[in-house]
């Protein structure tokens, strides 16, 4: 927890990538963690693949398709944490994915799980703060940070219910949709962030259809962090087990727009 | 039976919680317009003009009340090869009459007046064999809203006639061809609609399951059809039956049979899921074969693998081929009220000609699933003992299918 508060720097926005466990395969996985490190990731979202990712775009649906039917199980994933942690010992790391993978076997278990492999924070995209009991207690009570969303439907009536114990940031999802397709005007992202800054002390990061180093930079000039996505799932679809470049290229790419950015 | 406490119909709780079961397991963007659509959803339970509406609806535009019909050809056919003294009486509650030929109009008309109550203007929904579909197609038309229909790829090739239909109807059919092509992918495909169109879309969900309000308000929907065989069983033999069947994909026209009774501790209920190829094999008997998890909004039975993956279902008949269930069915199998059982691919098929040649009458495959319960059920029971099916489909739309099945061309 303590690596996810360290993570956001004075000076500007952190950049937040993710990828899927497993795509394009197990053992391909930990190079292009490093390589999203080595190009100046802050954060780690790691995704868990499951079947039914009905919050995502053809994207990352696809990466979720490609790891499961290459094998990928949880166990694989969390050997992944645990291997990024021993080789990454100050980068948080956040799992993010559905529910039902991360219950299944008892919220205890997925917590004991997460703190044993290195795992700072968990995104669920499916249990909103009504289901909280489900998973969250579990995480808060083994310091791992229950990372919430808010979205352009939260309103001022809604917005305490969600902080109402969150930890490590808080994420907001600039478009009403999936991910990967289209960025939210920038006017709407700074109106939102100022909104739920004014609510909350903890980082607000920005999502959802991000792509370019421009459209990065614009978002690290008002939040604090910025998360990158289904773009780099594209070029992991692209390179296979080649994109450790073609990934830390870009991520550079992000993260020098994003210093120069404020 | 007033004793609240020891009611089976006081479910869910205000959470829309069946005991463990159900919940909102959504993305947050939705949980602004699922507790909008509770809020409203109670302004209407209250509404006296509503509950006109939707009444006036039923009966006029659907047809209701749908018979009560004792299947004396059946019963008797079935007491052929029963033990002496066995072979149960059987009826059958007909919502296969109903306009478009099955009980999910019902559910659709409910669900269209609240999305007029809540000023939405454009429908979506999800369907697995097209009755869905259709009914949701047919309600637009009637109430002049665009429809857009997420069926699966491979639903499509097994359902042409609904697909030709919902397009008739003005509806726009939109195929899935992400996962396994079916039901689930075509609900999963429904939700990211909704997700990027929650200010003007509403989801006409087509069975007794999702984030909570919905399994409530489908069951309340479909429970004419109980509240009616109640009323009619008692009209007409003064006494209910010893058993009630229905088949289950998600769940919805079993409940709506089963609720208004659950509380009659002398009627026994028994829900059939679709054992496919066999429970060793590929199926889509969620309790039988499956374990509590969450997916589509809610915690549930559903067929996964120790990763919380889900699997794969199988059923002959699509409405049937899902991995879940509808989180009430999952709560009444665990409290012990409703019993579950399962039927194979092959012993639906003999069971869809049996009732043809008996009866005179063509079932959908869903429905077919119930029946050939009865007939497991009904040689073992008293003649003068009584089982109420729900005949909920009628098995035009199925006819291809059956005949691949039975190797006919046609
Ligand atoms: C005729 C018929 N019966 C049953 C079902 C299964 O749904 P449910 O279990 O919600 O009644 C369907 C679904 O398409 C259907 O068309």
């Amino acid at each position: 927890m303590t690596r996810l508060s360290n993570a956001f720097p004075a000076d500007r926005a952190a950049l937040i990538t993710f990828i899927t466990a497993g795509d394009p395969s197990v053992e391909d996985t930990p190079a292009i963690l490093d390589a999203l490190v080595e190009g100046g990731a802050d954060i780690i979202e790691l995704g868990m693949p499951f079947t039914d990712p009905m919050a995502d775009g053809p994207a990352i649906q696809a990466a979720n398709i490609r790891s499961l039917t290459g094998g990928t199980k949880t166990a694989d994933v969390l050997n992944i944490a645990k291997g990024f942690r021993a080789r990454h010992p100050n980068v948080p790391l956040i799992l993010m994915g559905y529910a039902n993978p991360m219950t299944i076997r008892g919220a205890d278990w997925f917590a004991d799980a997460c703190v044993s492999n290195g795992v700072d924070g968990v995104i669920c995209v499916d249990i909103p703060v009504e289901e909280d009991d489900s998973l969250g207690d579990a995480l808060r009570s083994n310091e791992i940070a229950v990372v919430r969303l808010a979205t352009p439907t939260t309103d001022a009536a809604r917005l305490p219910t969600i902080l109402n114990n969150a930890s490590g940031f808080l994420y907001y999802v600039s478009v009403a949709g999936i991910t990967g397709l289209q960025q939210a005007a920038q006017a709407s992202i700074e109106e939102a962030v100022n909104r739920l800054k004014s609510g909350t002390d903890l980082p607000v990061a920005v999502g959802f259809g991000v792509r370019t180093p421009d459209q990065a930079a614009d978002i690290a000039r008002v939040a604090d962090g910025v998360v990158v996505g289904s773009a780099i799932v594209e070029l992991v679809e692209k390179y296979g087990k080649d994109a450790y470049a073609p990934v830390r290229d870009y991520i550079a790419s992000l993260a020098s727009a994003i210093a120069s950015a404020r | 039976m007033n004793d609240q406490a020891n009611s089976f119909k006081n479910q869910p709780d205000e959470r829309g919680h069946f005991g463990q079961f159900g919940g909102r397991y959504v993305a947050e963007t939705l949980m602004p317009l699922i507790l909008d659509l509770e809020k409203e959803y109670r302004a209407a339970q209250n509404d006296p003009e509503f509950a006109a509406q939707f009444d006036d609806l039923l009966t006029n535009y659907v047809g209701r009340p749908s018979p009560l019909y004792y299947a004396q050809g059946l019963t008797e056919e079935l007491r052929k090869t029963a033990p002496e003294g066995k072979g149960a009486q059987i009826w059958f509650k007909r919502d296969e009459l109903n306009h478009t030929g099955a009980h999910k109009i019902n559910n659709c008309i409910g669900q269209i007046l609240l999305a007029m109550r809540m000023g939405k203007t454009r429908i979506i929904a999800e369907t697995g064999a097209g009755q869905h579909g259709v009914a949701t197609a047919t309600v637009c038309a009637r109430f002049g809203l665009p429809c857009y229909i997420y069926m699966g790829s491979k639903d499509i090739e097994r359902q042409a006639p609904n697909m030709f239909r919902m397009k008739l109807l003005g509806a726009q059919v939109i195929p899935v061809e992400s996962g396994t092509g079916t039901l689930k992918d075509a609900m999963n495909e429904a939700l990211r609609d909704w997700v990027a169109n929650v200010d003007d879309t509403f989801y006409i969900i087509g069975t007794a399951a999702g984030p909570h309000p919905y399994p409530e308000l489908v069951r309340d929907f479909q429970s004419v059809i109980g509240k009616e065989a109640r009323a009619q069983m008692l009209d007409r033999i003064n006494r209910l039956p010893d058993m009630l069947v229905a088949a289950i994909g998600g769940g919805s026209n079993a409940i709506g049979l089963f609720h208004p009774f659950l509380d009659d501790k002398d009627v026994e209920m028994l829900g059939v899921e679709a054992a496919g190829h066999g429970l060793d094999k590929e199926h889509a008997a969620s309790l039988s074969g499956g374990k509590p998890g969450i997916l589509h909004g809610n915690k549930t039975y559903l067929l996964q693998d120790e990763d919380g993956q889900i699997d794969e279902a199988h059923s002959i008949s699509a409405g049937l081929d899902y991995p879940g269930i509808g989180p009430e069915h999952s709560w009444l199998k665990e409290s012990g009220r409703v019993r579950y059982d399962s039927v194979t691919d092959t012993e639906a098929l003999d069971a869809f000609q049996l009732l043809c040649r008996t009866e005179g009458i063509i079932p959908a495959l869903e429905p077919s699933h119930a029946i050939a319960a009865v007939a497991r059920e009904a040689v073992k029971m008293d003649q003068d003992k009584i089982i109420l099916a729900n005949l909920c489909g009628r098995g035009d739309k199925d006819i291809f299918t059956v005949a691949e099945a039975l190797g006919t061309e046609i």
